[in-house]
């Protein structure tokens, strides 16, 4: 198929952007959407042209790198599926595609469709974590018993792979299903319990201070996660929260 | 404690509140207004509870108005500070494939919803002010269905009150439901929940629709 791109150019985060044209052609349905930048990227090499950056990593859907706003939705409009993941049988013959950069301020561009989403790893430096002595005295996890349902919900919220897509389809940029996805997953769990007031607050607070925008509850986020993490987990990190701020 | 009040979270939590409350309100204005379309005595006595009880006049009345003012003023600072979260707005953006047009525009069905208070306000409340407190007018108990039917007697009026009490259901279908998950309220009870949230939110305005109509008829 042969297809036109709007493809975000940006030559770094101070730099004004723009929408610039491109055309492809002998696009595969069977290509995925990064393999067709890929041969995006051939054709302007050739021509002597800058190619269009990018993040990629595995291409399987695990590592969260890539990202992109592709026709107005992050990860473009397959549901449950990474950049990566989506494929150009999903697209017509002569279609027109917007391909931008995931955006908020908190992301900046680092050029064309990259993103610096390095504030995610902040959040969860600020209390992402349990502490665990490992000086040759660990206690097995399964050891300790654990509600069946608890589990699963906190297997769940692990499963974010941190891509940014609830703050690119929020409409004010918000972080709450990324941070609460990372504070249900140890909020569920015993070995959890420890830090948990400590944790809810410095990780909300870090989240606050990168600039994200304020959850209204859209739901845009849980749609458009391509994990399927739950909007439950913003009402569990809202009552941890409060909870920890009525002891703290 | 000091880090609540300038969180993301203790200001969502802080419109939920303050808009269940408002929402509670609205129920208690509804089930009055709606007893003027089957009995003038008991619409003017409830009306006569509520203007002349010093309870309500100097204790609820004013923490309404604080309420009000303060969903008003949270909503528009979110919604600025929404705003600037993304600086640079997408040039393709399709809201309508993950969400509703109602939660995405509560900044403007909100914005409507204060123009109707404004005239809502000219209405009743200023004169019942002017009449009460500035005026020091002798009470009739049997004053506030007449007053209320003149009011309705202009169609203009009628169709302003009646376009309000739509933005006002667009309103109330996100921000009811929204309200509860905001309080961290999502469990397996929340499905009743958000349903009877809808249903409140259809209901509500559409009784309120219903009242003007038949006063406006009644002329």
């Amino acid at each position: 198929m042969n297809l036109t791109l709007k493809i975000w150019r940006q030559e770094d985060a101070k730099s004004p952007g723009k929408i610039v044209d491109y055309q492809v052609k002998g696009i595969e349905g069977d290509m995925s959407f990064l393999e067709m930048l890929d041969v995006l990227n051939e054709q302007l090499i050739t021509k002597g042209d800058e190619p269009v950056v990018f993040d990629h990593d595995c291409r399987e859907g695990i590592c969260g790198a890539c990202s992109l706003q592709i026709n107005g939705e992050p990860h473009g409009p397959d549901r449950l599926v990474t950049t990566c993941q989506l494929h150009m049988r999903k697209f017509n013959d002569g279609d027109t595609i917007y391909i931008e950069p995931f955006r908020a301020k908190a992301f900046p561009v680092v050029k064309d469709l990259m993103v610096d989403r390095s504030s995610f790893d902040r959040i969860q430096q600020a209390g992402g974590y349990v502490s665990v002595n490992t000086s040759g005295n660990t206690i097995d996890a399964n050891a300790i018993p654990i509600n069946k349902d608890d589990a699963d919900a906190s297997f769940e919220a692990a499963t974010c792979i941190g891509c940014g897509a609830c703050v690119a389809a929020c409409k004010n940029a918000s972080a709450m299903l990324f941070t609460s996805a990372k504070v249900s997953q140890f909020a569920l769990l015993p070995q959890g319990q420890v830090e948990a007031t400590d944790r809810v607050l410095a990780m909300v607070n870090q989240m606050d201070e990168e600039g994200f925008g304020n959850c209204t509850n859209t739901g845009a986020c849980e749609i458009e996660c391509p994990k399927g993490i739950s909007l439950e987990n913003i009402a569990r990190m809202n009552r941890e929260y409060l909870k920890a701020s009525m002891k703290g | 404690m000091g880090g609540l009040i300038k969180s993301s979270i203790a200001r969502k939590v802080a419109m939920a509140l303050s808009g269940l409350f408002l929402v509670f309100f609205l129920l208690q204005h509804f089930t009055i207004n709606f007893t003027s379309l089957f009995s003038a005595d008991i619409f003017n006595e409830l009306s006569h509870f509520m203007g002349t009880n010093p309870l309500v006049q100097f204790a609820l009345q004013p923490v309404l108005i604080f309420g009000v003012v303060f969903h008003f003023v949270m909503g528009f600072v979110l919604e600025i500070k929404n705003r600037n979260a993304r600086a640079v707005k997408y040039a393709s953006y399709n809201g309508g494939a993950n969400s509703s047009w109602m939660s995405r525009n509560m900044v403007y069905s909100g914005l409507v919803i204060l123009a109707f208070l404004g005239l809502h306000f000219y209405d009743f409340w200023v004169p019942e002010i002017v009449h009460k407190y500035i005026e020091f007018a002798p009470e009739d108990p049997t004053r506030y269905y007449p007053e209320l039917l003149h009011k309705f007697e202009s169609p203009v009026r009628t169709g302003l009150y009646i376009l309000s009490f739509v933005f006002l259901a667009l309103h109330l279908w996100h921000g009811f439901a929204s309200s509860f998950q905001s309080v961290g309220f999502n469990n397996k009870y929340s499905v009743a929940a958000t349903k009877f949230a809808k249903v409140f939110a259809i209901g509500v305005p559409l009784g309120f629709v219903i009242v003007a109509i038949v006063l406006h008829l009644t002329h």
